[in-house]
């Protein structure tokens, strides 16, 4: 999926994160901070790289700001930002399929 | 992935807790309360904007989460919403025991959710007729076409009352005694019962009256209700507590349900129990008495 213009989903509850994508041009752009980074970082990097990757996004500039949130609530803001930008998140997703 | 067992249509739902499914926070532990069935809620409770959000991390938690014993039902937004077909698609991909419809108003609205269920089941090749429905009813329409929603489907597990919308809709207002809503509850459980589903109460939204919670627990207790609908956890002890039959009902139970096995195999119909008088109409009772009793871990007995 190509990111299409800046969306955001989550928020900065405790257990949750908040996902920014903004359209980008060289490859993946990854910030992140988390109140876990010393015990978790990479493990966070990686599922959010993971899911970017399985929604085939090449290109673009993501702000990930962890509050220590579960790998299934990673998957699901990244993937909510990711079909925003798209404005694909409302209806016909491929449960199962691409997200999964 | 966590596989769950195939739901089943008729168990024992005393509680049922509702959960915004767009909080992380609250739905990754919603298992250790204790709570019969969890309500993961899609509508009310998540913002128009976030309705997307909200199902993405239904799905997640869904298919991530094991919520062991719980039941897991989902309430999803109003037919009159764009909201509730996608609802119904998560729902069914990632395996909820059941949906809530909410603001049912006929057995229409019952057939039509059904409809979209089924397919979405045939989609996501989930087993036909795996996920169960019930009803929420928040009108004075929706009490008044009670029996036919209830027996709308075989899906049907139960119907409840949402008392907040409902007494919005009668112009009046939570009382004590329960007289705003008496006949709306009255009526549900007899629909219910002639459509042999569950019924549920709606929820004690003021957290810190506690006597008002009891009387309101107790009143439903007597008048029939399966379980209640719940906002927190801290309510969950209670109608545990009150639902589950006394010693003395338990006993009695046991000796009439005894008595009666023992009677009619001698070809006696009608006999005194304890002073007394019983027939074969005491016997359902009893024995639902004794499967509570089990259900809540008071009966080891082998008469049920």
């Amino acid at each position: 999926m190509e990111i299409l213009k800046p969306a955001v989903a989550g928020t900065l509850e405790s257990s949750d994160l908040m996902v920014t994508v903004e359209p980008g041009e060289n490859g993946i752009e990854l910030s992140l901070t988390s109140s876990v980074m010393n015990q978790y970082g990479r493990q966070i990097k990686e599922t959010v790289l993971d899911t970017l990757d399985r929604l085939s996004v090449k290109d673009a500039k993501v702000t990930v700001v962890d509050k220590g949130a579960l790998d299934c609530t990673i998957k699901a803001r990244v993937e909510c930002a990711v079909y925003r930008s798209c404005d694909q998140s409302q209806k016909d997703i491929d449960w199962g399929g691409v997200i999964r | 992935m966590i596989p769950r067992p195939k739901p089943e249509r008729f168990r024992l739902r005393r509680t049922m807790m509702f959960m915004n499914a767009q909080k992380p926070g609250l739905i990754k532990d919603a298992y250790i309360y204790g709570v019969d069935s969890i309500m993961l809620d899609l509508e009310d409770a998540v913002a128009e904007n976030q309705k997307d959000a909200a199902r993405f991390s239904l799905y997640h938690a869904l298919k991530t989460i094991d919520y062991g014993d719980t039941e897991v039902i989902v309430r999803i937004n109003g037919l009159d919403t764009p909201h509730w077909e996608e609802d119904i698609r998560v729902c069914v991909a990632g395996g909820a025991d059941g949906i809530r419809i909410a603001k049912c108003e006929s057995a229409q609205d019952v057939k039509t959710v059904e409809a979209h269920v089924l397919a979405a089941e045939r989609e996501f090749g989930v087993e036909e007729g795996r996920t169960l429905l019930m009803a929420a009813l928040e009108s004075p329409k929706g009490i008044l076409n009670a029996y036919e929603i209830c027996a709308a489907s075989d899906r049907m597990f139960g119907v409840a009352i949402s008392g907040g919308d409902f007494r919005k809709c009668m112009q009046t207002k939570f009382s004590p005694d329960g007289v705003d809503m008496m006949v709306a509850r009255g009526q549900m459980l007899i629909a219910a019962r002639a459509a042999g589903v569950q019924c549920f109460d709606t929820v004690f939204t003021n957290l810190d009256d506690e006597e008002g919670y009891r009387a309101e627990v107790m009143q439903n207790k007597a008048m029939g209700f399966d379980g209640k609908s719940l906002i927190n956890p801290k309510q969950i002890r209670l109608v545990h507590e009150l639902f589950a039959p006394t010693q003395k009902e338990i006993i009695q139970a046991e000796k009439i349900v005894r008595a009666y096995r023992e009677q009619s195999a001698a070809g006696v119909g009608v006999f005194t129990v304890d002073g007394k008088m019983i027939d074969i109409a005491f016997i359902p009772g009893a024995e639902r008495t004794l499967k509570l009793a089990r259900a809540c871990g008071l009966y080891e007995g082998d008469l049920v």
